[in-house]
């Protein structure tokens, strides 16, 4: 009983301690601004939904977080740690998976992810990659050629890369994008699992709402390079008084007077 | 630099080239072309005119020798654009790799390529036109390094400039070399160039290369001033080389156009 409170106290210390740590990150593109002073934090542990429509500010806010873009003003922290000055040590703890990159066309499957289990120096190759190809349902792909995979086979090994070395950040840009509806749900399934075994962080961005109500503990809510909602899926939809996230996004997207509702 | 990264680029380019059949033939075609061409014009003129001189050979040593300032001009750039071709950039990117890990890597991959190339274009230009490129004795291996150097350079400002650029800039990969290549004596003498052109031609590593080249061929002894005028030079291209890649790098992170080169 006592072991019993005690982890779960550590549990909750581990959930409580801040892994991102945004503060009035701003990104302007040629005097456009993109993101406009936006904080927030990602607790560990937690499964984070970016979400918003088209030029919401959501994949240049991905972007500055995996160092691929500088942010004009403002501050980000992953770790405890700056990422402008920490880079390289706070990637070797991160990782990235979006249905819209991909890997070395012409190599074997099981080649990708060596090559990559190497620059991330991870440990026990051979065994890790044979549980990721099982965890994905994915095991007889290992000796295909990956420029010869479907879409959401390919998808799938990108997922196997990103847990390659047992990520503590994971930034999942929508994963399911390319998947077919029963793939997609094994796939969200696995990720709450990974999330659940490991404690695994993860930022999620989505247009698939059911994704991200199903997926996500938590959802930021972008528009216009602004944060306009955050908290539990369920939380922004009663905040906008809606039935559903999809309604909602819906609605931003439009920008019917829900903003001025909120505003008020 | 981590060498176990650098080992990790270095055997994905392995797989990359060895399981490629049109990256094998690619790498050869040009060079053993270009070989044949030259020899048989030299061949020619080595008939025709009792006028010529008998170090008309040196066309299949400038020929080998501007393959070799080619390719490893080449590796560089070209191992940068599989990744964008293949749409991996993004996970390199954000994977904890260094950019001098990458380029360690592609200078690796591209010297083991040269190394292939030049062997077989010896060995062809021996058994085919009686043309020892070992003639030149000891001073072979600083006028090679020095046009290994000197495409290292040029390699470098070119994947600067696609990475400012874009992909549409990818003809710059072929292009950029050709632009130097009349201005810096690789088939004929600096003397038969303009004079006000002569001092440009003296800036560029390898007219002293190819001057150095026609001395030994001439038997004229080592050409120890062209080769420190050369290495001097290239010292001086490498360090511009990494300074506007690493500069082009910030602009572009900048500017968040990694990421569009990476998804594009």
């Amino acid at each position: 009983m006592w072991y019993r409170t005690c982890t779960r106290l550590n549990w909750c210390k581990l959930m409580s301690e801040a892994i991102v740590q945004v503060e009035r990150l701003r990104k302007e593109f040629d005097g456009t601004v993109a993101v406009a002073d936006v904080s927030f934090d990602v607790r560990r542990g937690e499964i984070v939904g970016v979400l918003g429509p088209n030029g919401a500010g959501k994949t240049t806010t991905i972007q500055v977080l995996l160092g691929l873009t500088t942010p004009t003003a403002g501050t980000v922290r992953v770790f405890g740690q700056d990422l402008e000055k920490h880079r390289i040590e706070i990637l070797q703890r991160c990782n990235f998976s979006s249905a819209y990159t991909g890997l070395p066309s012409n190599l074997k499957v099981w080649e990708n992810l060596l090559v990559f289990s190497m620059i991330y120096g991870a440990k026990g190759w051979r065994e890790k990659v044979e549980q990721l190809l099982a965890l994905f349902e994915i095991t007889h792909l290992r000796g295909k050629i990956t420029g010869h995979l479907s879409s959401g086979e390919s998808t799938r090994v990108n997922l196997c890369k990103a847990l390659l070395n047992d990520p503590e950040l994971l930034m999942l840009d929508e994963p399911t994008a390319s998947l077919d509806p029963d793939i997609a749900d094994k796939v969200r399934k696995l990720l709450r699992r990974v999330q659940h075994e490991k404690g695994t962080t993860m930022i999620y961005t989505s247009h698939n709402m059911r994704d991200v109500e199903e997926v996500c503990d938590r959802v930021l809510f972008m528009h216009k390079g602004r944060i306009i909602a955050e908290g539990a899926p369920r939380q922004v939809v009663e905040k906008f008084q809606q039935n559903s996230l999809e309604e909602v996004f819906i609605r931003v997207a439009r920008g019917g007077d829900l903003l001025g509702e909120v505003a008020e | 630099m981590n060498w176990r990264r650098v080992g990790a680029l270095i055997l994905r380019y392995t797989f990359l080239y060895t399981r490629s059949m049109p990256r094998i033939l690619e790498m050869f075609f040009w060079p053993v072309m270009d070989l044949l061409v030259w020899g048989f014009v030299t061949m020619y003129l080595l008939k025709a005119g009792k006028a010529v001189p008998s170090y008309i050979t040196f066309l299949i040593g400038s020929m080998i020798f501007w393959d070799i300032l080619y390719r490893s001009q080449q590796a560089i750039t070209i191992s940068f654009l599989e990744d964008v071709w293949a749409r991996n950039l993004l996970n390199i990117f954000v994977a904890p790799i260094r950019v001098s890990e990458f380029i360690a890597a592609t200078y690796a991959v591209g010297f083991v390529k040269i190394m292939v190339i030049v062997a077989l274009l010896t060995v062809l230009a021996f058994s085919l036109y009686s043309f020892n490129l070992f003639i030149m004795g000891i001073s072979l291996i600083p006028l090679f390094v020095n046009l290994l150097l000197m495409g290292w350079a040029i390699g470098m400002m070119t994947t600067a400039l696609i990475v400012r650029l874009g992909q549409s800039a990818e003809a710059l990969a072929w292009g950029i070399p050709f632009l130097i290549q009349p201005v810096c004596a690789v088939f004929y003498p600096l003397s038969i160039l303009p004079k006000w052109l002569q001092p440009v031609s003296l800036a560029i590593p390898a007219t002293h290369v190819f001057e150095g080249m026609r001395q030994v061929l001439e038997n004229k002894g080592m050409p120890v001033g062209h080769l420190w005028a050369a290495f001097g030079l290239n010292l001086l291209y490498l360090a511009a080389g990494a300074l506007i890649f690493s500069r082009m790098f910030q602009v572009a992170r900048r500017k968040g156009l990694l990421a569009k080169l990476g998804t594009q």
